[in-house]
């Protein structure tokens, strides 16, 4: 059994499974029956003036029968006081000492207002703070949320004024409606946050009832664009957590957030730089106790993989991952039909035909007919492969023999 | 009729063992397995249904929740799809050829999504062909089977003023009268018969087409065969088979003595109190028309359904996953039997078997009901003196390509030229002849949907 538990910025969790802040910590009750299921820690739900919803708040997209792969809402912050969730944050911290509490703030931008909720918020004996800069709705309308990380010179000042009163980890939660991550996350580094959690939701309108025209979710007959979610987010989560981690400045843990629902998400989040990963649509979608398999899995990987500890594998792809330029312009793959595998769809055909570089043709062979590469035409793009339904029946094979690579910005430098 | 003069069991068992085989999807199932389906390019199914039915993109529409334009495609390919969608051996031919199958080794469902889209359109009452704009010729079709009902649509669809002439009182010859009832309900059959009134064909029903010196049946309206040449630019014939085989042995006219299609007939009615079952009935032959008559006398309630067959099981005609039915049943069968003599004292009571295993035993089965299920005969004399074609060795009409017979303006499609084949098939040679009358009249070859 590898060792699973972290110690993020000075927080300490049983392991990196922590529940982001949204509706699945709304309440004490369900943050411990959280930590009953087996989740290390939790963000609660962002505390604040108490909001007003609206109902109702959320939508979704489907892929194929795959249900809601990408979630939006336009819930607020807690409506609950600030004091209801002070008791049960302590009463749920007592009670689960071992367990991560982080808690979410969100204030109107005031020095005054920004310090009393932090001092209030450790007195409560919470384990961290996350700075919710990244609420993409309703919120931000009110010079809050994503509004604030979305302005660097605002992130650096709030962290700033945290970071004067605050005691215990702080956590600056980045907005992905950017179009670069990066100045926002050194403005919270160089307001000296002690970590960075990203991404928040995502702009988003999720769609229009073709049949009343009320785009989603139906408020009345009206709408608003809503923050984004889910399996859909993931990789765009993915690209902004590696972005920062392979950044020279910013030096600071990164805590994951977007579309993870496995243990194998989690630990693709963990190899490219995120320290702990945070998890709210799965668990909307199946509840607490997906935690189980991804504990499980993740302890089998580690196994099977001869890591010691969670924290060996943190940041492992962080080195490959980088600039175009820097790719190997040599370095020559091609795609290969095993038509033992082969179940003639022809997908890979119509695909390469239609949306790539029309290097299928079809052998007829044992009275069936099959997909077979030009190899000449083929440029390696992985189209096919990617839509073959049958496993290994399309592979990628090298043809180069590796020992002449060349990078773009080499031709370039050597001009 | 002494001993099958009822069935055995109560309206409401009966009524549950006449449930749909394949019943209808619900939307989510419907949803759920079209998404499941590949989308394949040139696909497997669509090259293994005789019809060449777009199946991938018929689905894609349920996917999509375009129904009509799912219909649509079915249709233009098969007029008679919705009952194709529940009749056809789906698993050795576009089932059978899924891609889903070799992968998982479950198919998509095509025929019950077929069921679904087709459903659609006739619970809304929705047209998905067209009748074309007319060309001021005509065509009279013999026979509303699968293959005339099929060349009728297409005929309708590029313009002919379209008479079909039908013997029976209703529409859709097997498909209306010879389908096991839990297969598919007489109800479907006729909405499909709609499908192609609605493009305007004319279907004269109790019309018997009959030699000039002949004389019809009183009931019946009888038109002499070169008449119709004279009422329309082309006749195509599709009168399908003829009567079941005669076994030609003793005791052949005993009562309880029944012939499968008449059985199957009478149960189209769902008159189940009309209907007579014996306790322990005999079914001869194992083709799929057995099967169905197997089944269904068990359904009805026979005590004991035993199917007898003079080769092995390995050459019975019935497609495998028929026979399984039959098994399920709890048919009985007994192989390598010919029925020798039926005995019985006015009715049936005993069949007697020569073993045809090289012992040359005698086998004596007890029964009061035998089923004759020996294959259906040519219309041999219909052919030749009625309408003046020439047929082959085996009593099929002869046609070239375009389904044209010896006899200019005569075409014909459907079993009475394939010799016997399901109804998909029927429906495909119904679309070769609609293509071939139409390039031999407007002397256009026209690309009908699924033609090759």
């Amino acid at each position: 059994m590898a060792d699973l538990s972290i110690n993020f910025a000075g927080i300490r969790s049983p392991n990196p499974f922590w529940l982001a802040s949204a509706p699945p910590t709304n309440l004490g009750s369900m943050v411990e029956r959280a930590f009953d299921a087996g989740w290390g820690g939790a963000v609660w739900k962002t505390i604040g003036a108490p909001a007003v919803n609206v109902s109702s708040r959320l939508a979704s997209i489907d892929s194929g029968a795959l249900r809601m792969a990408g979630l939006n809402n336009i819930e607020l912050i807690s409506d609950r006081s600030v004091e209801v969730n002070l008791k049960e944050i302590y009463a749920c911290k007592k009670k689960y000492p071992d367990n991560a509490v982080i808690v979410s703030l969100m204030v109107e931008s005031n020095r005054e207002a920004w310090h009393d909720i932090v001092k209030r918020t450790q007195d409560s004996g919470a384990d961290g703070l996350e700075l919710n800069f990244g609420c993409p709705h309703g919120m931000s309308e009110r010079g809050m949320g994503s509004a604030m990380g979305q302005v660097p010179e605002y992130t650096r000042m709030v962290t700033e004024w945290v970071m004067e009163a605050a005691e215990i980890p702080v956590i600056v939660k980045l907005t992905p409606n950017v179009t670069d991550i990066i100045p926002p996350a050194l403005a919270a580094f160089r307001g000296g946050t002690n970590a960075i959690s990203l991404i928040n939701t995502i702009n988003s309108l999720m769609g229009v009832d073709i049949d009343t025209f009320i785009p989603h979710p139906n408020v009345n007959g009206k709408a608003a664009h809503g923050g984004y979610c889910g399996p859909a987010v993931k990789p765009i989560a993915l690209n902004m957590v590696a972005e920062i981690a392979r950044n020279e400045t910013i030096n600071v843990p990164i805590s994951g957030i977007g579309g993870i629902a496995t243990w194998r998400d989690a630990v693709e989040f963990m190899l490219l730089g995120a320290g702990s990963v945070q998890v709210c649509t799965a668990v909307m979608h199946y509840g607490y106790r997906i935690v189980e398999d991804m504990i499980d899995g993740l302890n089998n990987y580690l196994d099977e993989k001869g890591f010691a500890s969670v924290n060996d594998i943190i940041g492992l792809s962080v080195p490959r991952v980088v600039d175009w330029s820097d790719l190997d312009l040599n370095y020559k793959v091609v795609a290969n039909v095993d038509e033992e595998k082969c179940v003639q769809c022809n997908l890979c055909y119509v695909a390469c035909e239609d949306g790539a570089h029309q290097s299928f043709e079809f052998v007829e062979s044992n009275g069936k007919r099959y997909p077979r590469v030009i190899e000449e035409e083929c440029v390696g793009c992985n189209l096919c492969s990617l839509i073959c339904p049958s496993p290994g029946a399309i592979t990628m094979q090298r043809r180069d023999d590796g020992t002449n690579s060349r990078t773009w910005r080499e031709l370039e430098e050597n001009k | 009729m002494s001993g099958t003069d009822r069935n055995h069991l109560d309206t409401a068992t009966i009524e549950e063992n006449f449930a749909e085989i394949n019943p209808a999807m619900t939307f989510a199932e419907a949803a759920a397995e079209a998404h499941r389906c590949l989308y394949c390019y040139d696909a497997p199914c669509m090259q293994a249904c005789p019809t060449h039915i777009d199946v991938p993109s018929f689905i894609r529409k349920i996917a999509t929740e375009n129904l009509k334009g799912s219909a649509r495609v079915i249709f233009e390919a098969n007029p008679i799809g919705a009952t194709c969608a529940r009749v056809c051996p789906v698993e050795v031919l576009c089932e059978g050829a899924c891609v889903e199958k070799t992968l998982l080794q479950r198919p998509i469902e095509i025929g019950r999504l077929q069921r679904h889209a087709t459903d659609h359109v006739f619970k809304n009452n929705i047209s998905v062909l067209k009748r074309g704009e007319p060309n001021g010729m005509s065509v009279g079709i013999i026979g509303s089977g699968p293959a005339g009902l099929s060349g009728a649509a297409y005929l309708a669809q590029l313009g002919y003023d379209v008479t079909i002439y039908e013997r029976k009182e209703m529409a859709g010859g097997l498909n209306t009268y010879a389908m096991a009832e839990y297969k598919i309900r007489q109800q479907t059959s006729l909405e499909e018969v709609g499908l192609v009134e609605a493009l305007g064909v004319n279907i004269r029903v109790n019309t018997e087409i009959i030699r000039p010196d002949a004389e019809s049946d009183e009931a019946k309206e009888g038109i002499v065969f070169d008449r119709l040449l004279q009422d329309h630019n082309t006749v195509l014939i599709a009168v399908g088979l003829g009567q079941t085989n005669r076994l030609n042995i003793p005791g052949e006219s005993l009562k309880g003595v029944n012939d499968a299609l008449a059985f199957i007939e009478q149960i189209k009615t769902r008159e189940w109190d009309s209907i007579s079952v014996g306790k322990n009935v005999v079914v001869i032959g194992a083709g799929n028309t057995a099967i169905d008559a197997a089944t269904q006398a068990k359904r009805l309630g026979a005590e004991k359904v035993t199917l007898i067959y003079r080769r092995t099981e390995k050459d019975a005609p019935a497609y495998d996953y028929e026979m399984e039915i039959a098994r399920l049943d709890g048919v009985e069968f007994v192989w390598q039997a010919a029925p020798a003599e039926i005995i019985g004292n006015g009715s049936v009571s005993l069949l007697r078997c020569v073993k045809t295993d090289g012992s040359g035993e005698s086998l004596d089965i007890a029964c009061d009901q035998v089923i004759k299920a020996i294959g259906q005969s040519r219309m041999t004399e219909f052919f030749t003196e009625t309408c003046g074609v020439n047929t082959d060795e085996h009593g099929r009409v002869i046609v070239d390509e375009m389904m044209m017979t010896t006899r200019p303006e005569v075409f014909a499609a459907g079993d009475c030229v394939s010799g016997g084949a399901d109804a998909v098939d029927a429906a495909q040679l119904g679309k070769k002849a609609a293509a071939g009358i139409h390039n031999h009249l407007a002397g256009v070859y026209v690309d009908l949907p699924g033609l090759y």
